[in-house]
């Protein structure tokens, strides 16, 4: 047995996922207590980030609808927590559950008309969503504070844990982010995970399968931007404050785009995407001082250029090509391979 | 529901069938035996396809599509799968990202009992035994004839009272295409499962239907048992494309 036959076993691979999972999780709970305040910092903002990219991959990257105002539930979820504990003096943990709630019934809602639109069509009704977000935030002041915006008291970890606070909101992202990943991965195993990935793939065929579309459909969306507002909450609690300007069409951009360069269709791609989300624009800085926003868009491009199937399309054919026997003789085809098998 | 000799699963009454402005059917009446198979014969463009996606609510009909005694029209996709007629589109439709084994439990996506489609799932491994040794590849990767089988496979999945058969053929070698209606002619059999089927190939599908329907310009111009429909000749050259 070489060393490629044994990672071709699915036994192997098997312990490999498990091993690997281990490890992430173990560095995950290592980090905190290793790096600055500011790097750690840094990660909860890509763990927030990942949830929202994720909540998007389901919608877009499993089901095939695309959304471009995805920021628009990522902001209704900040704001949900922020006017609930500054307004309404909630506890923090208590705002999760309504957050939810709210968002899913609002995606839900967006969900309805969704079913009527393709392509884009869907992207610029969603588009709309996330243009007109901030002004009607702006507008409805008595409970968002308006233009000024809202401060909230940072959550802090109880006193027995002596954690400090940028460690304490890193774990609730980290718990938040497994329990999402967890959700997500069980969601495109299941029944209906498969069904929304059938849509993606053609629509109709799953029609003939008995796929109720527009149930699915609306679901991916509802859940998609309850992910979306689980990252705003947890966004609140870490900025600890809200303003319309928080939320333009650049959030919703960069959680497309996010999910694009980390992977359509792959559950990890949205960590990945997620961290180049929040460490590019750094890398853009230290390139070009003067004009970040270009450096950005050409790391962007070329990013795409380099691996259009995202980073976790990257590492898939990385990690094929290695598994791929060395250069042996094209194998025969077995069975009933003799038709000319060409496609109608 | 009898005719006097056997029970009718489907009867179809004054069926139209329209994309758009254009009318494809125009008013036919055929009926279904219970446990038999019917093939739809006719040149291309005759309306088989049509009438097919008609039974399975894809376009928009008139007329009445009795199942058991319910009425079909105007039900959407869904309804329809769901009361048990299972639909292969032409061009098979497999889901090349999914494994077989995926393509096979998206096709028990209405039943919620594990156990009778796991064992349903061995079943069909036994009646295609090629998909049982590819189970865990992709869809994609299959060849045309397998992707043919995996197709069908995935119909029988929900345990179907109807099974509607676009142009298996399509695309396949000869070796292939007699492979696969010598297993569809053994499910029929062995499963009692009743089958529409819609074919080009005429001479096969004759051979495996006990009844037959000719379809020329969106009317049925003929009839009876495949013996009637081989042994007239004019129809043979006329509509089938070969003398026999």
């Amino acid at each position: 047995m070489t060393w490629r036959e044994r990672l071709r076993d699915p036994t192997t691979q098997r312990w490999l996922r498990i091993a690997v999972f281990v490890a992430m999780l173990g560095i995950a709970l290592w980090a905190p207590f290793y790096f600055t305040p500011f790097r750690v910092f840094q990660f909860t903002r890509v763990l927030i980030f990942a949830i929202a990219v994720l909540g998007l991959g389901l919608l877009t990257g499993f089901n095939g609808q695309i959304s471009l105002g995805h920021g628009a539930f990522f902001a209704i979820g900040a704001y949900t927590a922020a006017a609930l504990m500054e307004k309404a003096g909630w506890p923090f943990l208590l705002v999760v559950p309504v957050a939810l709630l709210i968002t899913f019934a609002l995606g839900y809602g967006v969900g309805i008309p969704a079913l009527r639109l393709h392509g884009l069509y869907l992207a610029l009704v969603t588009l709309a969503l996330a243009v007109v977000t901030p002004p009607i935030l702006k507008r409805f002041s008595g409970i968002t504070g308006g233009a000024m915006g809202l401060n909230i008291d940072i959550p802090q970890a109880p006193a027995w844990t002596g954690l400090a606070e940028d460690q304490f909101l890193y774990l609730l992202a980290l718990v938040a982010a497994i329990a999402a990943f967890a959700l997500a991965r069980n969601l495109v195993d299941s029944r209906t995970g498969r069904a929304m990935i059938a849509i993606r793939e053609d629509e109709l065929a799953a029609e003939t399968m008995g796929v109720d579309l527009a149930r699915v459909k609306t679901l991916a969306f509802a859940w998609s931007a309850m992910y979306a507002g689980l990252a705003g909450v947890l966004f609140t609690w870490t900025i600890g404050f809200v303003s319309p300007e928080s939320f333009t069409i650049t959030l919703s951009i960069s959680i497309l785009a996010a999910l694009v360069v980390g992977g359509l269709g792959s559950i990890w791609g949205a960590l990945l995407g997620a961290a180049f989300l929040v460490y590019l624009p750094s890398v853009a800085d230290d390139l070009n001082q003067a004009a970040p926003g270009i450096a950005f868009g050409a790391l962007l491009i070329i990013a795409m250029y380099v691996f259009p199937g995202g980073i976790a399309g990257l590492a898939r054919r990385l990690w094929g090509r290695l598994l791929a026997p060395p250069r042996a003789p094209a194998p025969a085809t077995a069975g009933a391979s003799t038709e000319e098998g060409g496609e109608p | 529901m009898t005719t006097g000799e056997r029970d009718l699963l489907l009867e179809v009454r004054g069926l139209h069938a329209t994309y758009g402005q254009g009318a494809v059917l125009h008013g036919i009446d055929f009926d279904v035996p219970t446990g038999g198979v019917v093939t739809i014969l006719g040149s291309n463009g005759a309306g088989k396809t049509t009438t097919l996606r008609a039974l399975s609510g894809e376009v928009s009909t008139r007329g009445s599509i009795l199942l058991e005694g319910e009425n079909l029209a105007g039900r959407s996709t869904e309804a329809i799968v769901r009361r048990g007629v299972a639909h292969v589109p032409q061009g098979r439709g497999t889901f090349v990202n999914f494994t077989v084994e995926e393509n096979l439990r998206l096709g028990a996506h209405l039943r919620k009992d594990r156990d009778g489609v796991r064992a349903d799932m061995d079943r069909m491994y036994e009646h295609f035994p090629v998909l049982g040794e590819r189970r865990e590849q992709q869809a994609g990767s299959l060849s045309g004839g397998e992707q043919q089988m995996l197709a069908v496979a995935r119909a029988l999945m929900l345990r179907p009272r109807l099974l509607l058969l676009d142009e298996p053929s399509l695309g396949l070698a000869p070796m292939v295409t007699r492979e696969l209606f010598a297993i569809i002619g053994g499910i029929n059999r062995e499963e009692n499962t009743t089958i529409v089927v819609v074919e080009q190939n005429a001479r096969l599908a004759l051979d495996l239907a006990d009844m037959a329907y000719v379809l020329e310009a969106g009317r049925i111009v003929m009839a009876g048992t495949p013996e009637d429909v081989r042994d007239d000749e004019a129809m043979a050259s006329a509509y089938l494309g070969y003398a026999v």
